[in-house]
């Protein structure tokens, strides 16, 4: 099958996202228009003259991949072509979850036949690891850096699913770059689902995470098990299809696999700032029956 | 003929160009343009994807990506919204994406005013769209035709913006002859791009361009605007034949034969001035339609033989002067060295501009001519109480 996601891209060595768009497009195939917002994804992907799409690609600014997604959509059922081709918009947690927000509400309230896709790479990783809305507690970013009286971002990430569900969308996932078969599969259900649908994608970044370009995905799975990443679906509003955990594992596994939580195994307020992570990922597992009774 | 709002005016011209998608957010005076193409659709009169989008900068994004796919593609806008829209603006001239969009004139914020000047389209003056002024509610409809035929032509392909005065040309009934279809289908072809985002033929837009290949992107954005002068100018011909109304192509002179002292603007203030010309002797008019292209040559030749020119506008670069001023000194700089030049700026955030201040101008544009130039750039009607 060709590669619709073609080499030679810019993307580093173990990037999550560059993983994520060959199994995107291979879930999708050929008949698939894409945008992508400002970052790193267009970055790597098209230096000009070069393009790494096989597909129909667009690129405009920052904020704005939701509304030209929502041209695109129009503008086939304009012309008659709607059945030429699915529209997909893939962009990062800055372009979808901070600046592109109100241009994705309006996306999915209006309805358009559309499925995004954000890939959460949990910080600015395109102009060198500044912390978004989205970066996770406890985590060191260059404009949340930890330092002698700061253990990084203080904020939690915004429920991106949550915010899906509650515009009505009939299909809303998360999915983890870690688990490709599951994404291929959650990415199938979305275009195919009529109207507007949304994964929330965990896509791992390792220069900004910090770890070896070689452990993405292993880093990747253990975010889904130690609970910190649940997987599931919500169809027409009810959690469904949960990946559950026969033994969910300290979040410490996870932490430690990066250098961006590197200082919080360092002091006393850091082993609290884990606590912390650890009752967050408690609380996943009770939300959405995480643990797996060996009794079942 | 018929006596109808101008906003319906520009939407029936928008209507008759069977736009593909329409995508805007409502703000005043603009309004009443997209609200009557939200009733023709709902009234089944026009066919097309009607996008009622969440800010202004989707607005602009809807139409980028509609045009992209090969869509005919409208929007309208002013003031702030056009504000919000400005990084989308550059982003559509960049791609060479043809859209086109009715830009009603207004003040800036702060203070807010919803009333009328040309601060707005100043602004977005260098982002590489046409802009085209108006003067009247005829012209502004038959602007919008022009528009799309100028934008989509295959050697310009450039967005158009028609900059239609708020209020004044959107809000006021006038008579007004409203293109019939069939005369519309006539004049402009069915927008065909030779490229367009499709999965038969997977191109890419929007890619970055490096350092070594940016500057020649940009480059020929201005040879474009140098053919759009020529394609402005045919279609005003064109137009004038199919439809018997002429604006003039790039500029359009009025009672300028023997002109000492030549008025020049460009939008709705053009009516009052006429009539105040009407009864002044060895005064014209020279009215900029294209204010992006700037009709450079012809703006020199037109003032080849006045002794004065007072350039007259509703914006101005705050610590300079008005952006109009500059440009016509720019212009003749080198070409004509003993023409006096003046710049006012009048009526901003929709202070009334009466026949009195025209014969205001004239006066200091007579002194001027006869003794030196004491103030080469003023303001008419300020207020000194309220300073």
């Amino acid at each position: 099958m060709k590669n619709l996601f073609a080499s030679g891209h810019r993307a580093c060595g173990g990037c999550g996202m560059a993983i994520a768009i060959k199994l995107i497009l291979e879930a999708t195939g050929e008949n698939v228009f894409v945008v992508s917002p400002t970052g790193c994804l267009e970055i790597v992907s098209s230096p000009y003259p070069e393009t790494s799409w096989r597909v129909p690609w667009i690129h405009s600014l920052f904020e704005n991949a939701a509304s030209v997604a929502s041209g695109i959509e129009a503008g086939l059922k304009a012309l008659g072509r709607k059945d030429e081709g699915k529209v997909l918009a893939i962009g990062g947690d800055g372009g979808t979850a901070d600046i592109g927000m109100g241009a994705l509400s309006g996306m999915f309230e209006r309805g358009h036949d559309v499925t995004y896709i954000c890939y959460d790479n949990e910080a600015y990783m395109n102009t060198g690891v500044q912390r978004s809305s989205m970066t996770p507690i406890g985590a060191s970013a260059t404009t949340t850096p930890a330092g002698k009286v700061s253990y990084g971002e203080i904020h939690p990430k915004k429920d991106l699913v949550s915010i899906a569900v509650a515009h009505g969308l009939g299909y809303v996932a998360s999915a983890s770059v870690g688990y490709a078969a599951d994404l291929m599969d959650k990415v199938k259900k979305a275009v195919d689902h009529d109207g507007p649908s949304f994964i929330h994608l965990h896509s791992s970044c390792c220069t900004g995470w910090r770890h070896p370009s070689s452990k993405t995905v292993e880093v990747m799975r253990l975010a889904v098990l130690t609970g910190l990443w649940p997987l599931y679906e919500v169809v027409d509003g009810e959690v469904v299809n949960v990946k559950r955990l026969a033994k969910r594992l300290p979040v410490e596994d996870y932490l430690k696999t990066q250098g961006r939580f590197s200082h919080l195994f360092k002091t006393d307020e850091g082993a609290e700032v884990i606590r912390q992570i650890q009752a967050m990922a408690d609380a996943n597992a009770e939300q959405y029956g995480l643990d797996l009774d060996i009794e079942e | 003929m018929q006596v109808v709002e101008g906003s319906y005016a520009i939407a029936h011209a928008v209507k008759r160009c069977r736009p593909d998608v329409i995508s805007a957010y409502p703000i005043t005076p603009q309004t009443h343009i997209v609200e009557d193409l939200a009733q023709f659709v709902a009234d089944g009169e026009l066919e097309c994807e009607f996008v009622p989008v969440d800010s202004e900068h989707s607005a602009m994004s809807v139409a980028l990506g509609a045009s992209a796919v090969g869509a005919r593609a409208y929007s309208a806008s002013t003031s702030q919204g056009l504000a919000l829209m400005w990084e989308v603006l550059y982003n559509v001239s960049g791609m060479r994406l043809p859209v086109v969009m009715t830009a009603v004139n207004r003040a800036m914020s702060a203070p807010l005013s919803i009333w009328n000047d040309q601060q707005d389209t100043i602004g977005a003056r260098d982002s590489g769209w046409i802009q085209i002024y108006v003067e009247d509610i005829q012209e502004a409809h038959d602007a919008m035709i022009q528009g799309y035929k100028i934008a989509e032509s295959k050697d310009v392909m450039l967005p158009l913006m028609v900059c239609a005065d708020g209020f004044i040309l959107t809000h006021t009934y006038e008579p007004v002859v409203l293109a019939e279809q069939i005369e519309v289908d006539d004049f402009l072809p069915p927008y065909e791009p030779e490229y367009f985002l499709s999965v038969d033929n997977p191109l890419s837009f929007g890619c970055f361009a490096e350092p070594d290949k940016y500057m020649e992107f940009r480059y020929m954005q201005h040879e474009a605007m140098d053919r759009a002068r020529i394609k402005i100018k045919e279609v005003a011909d064109e137009f004038g034949k199919a439809f018997g109304r002429y604006y003039g192509g790039l500029i359009e002179g009025y009672n300028l034969d023997g002109a000492e002292i030549v008025l020049l603007t460009f939008g709705s203030i053009i009516g009052t001035i006429k009539e105040v010309v009407d009864r002044e002797k060895n005064v014209g008019i020279l009215k900029i339609r294209s204010y992006r292209p700037f009709p450079l040559v012809e703006i020199r030749d037109a003032l080849k033989d006045a002794k004065v020119v007072a350039v007259i506008e509703k914006d101005f670069s705050a610590g300079f002067e008005g952006a109009l001023f500059t440009d016509v000194k720019a212009a003749l700089y080198n070409h004509i060295n003993d023409l006096k030049m003046l710049g006012f700026v009048v009526g901003l955030g929709g202070r009334d501009v009466r026949a009195d201040d025209i014969l205001e101008i004239i006066k200091r544009s007579k002194s001027a001519m006869d003794g030196g130039i004491t103030d080469e750039w003023q303001f008419i009607g300020l207020r000194g109480e309220l300073l």
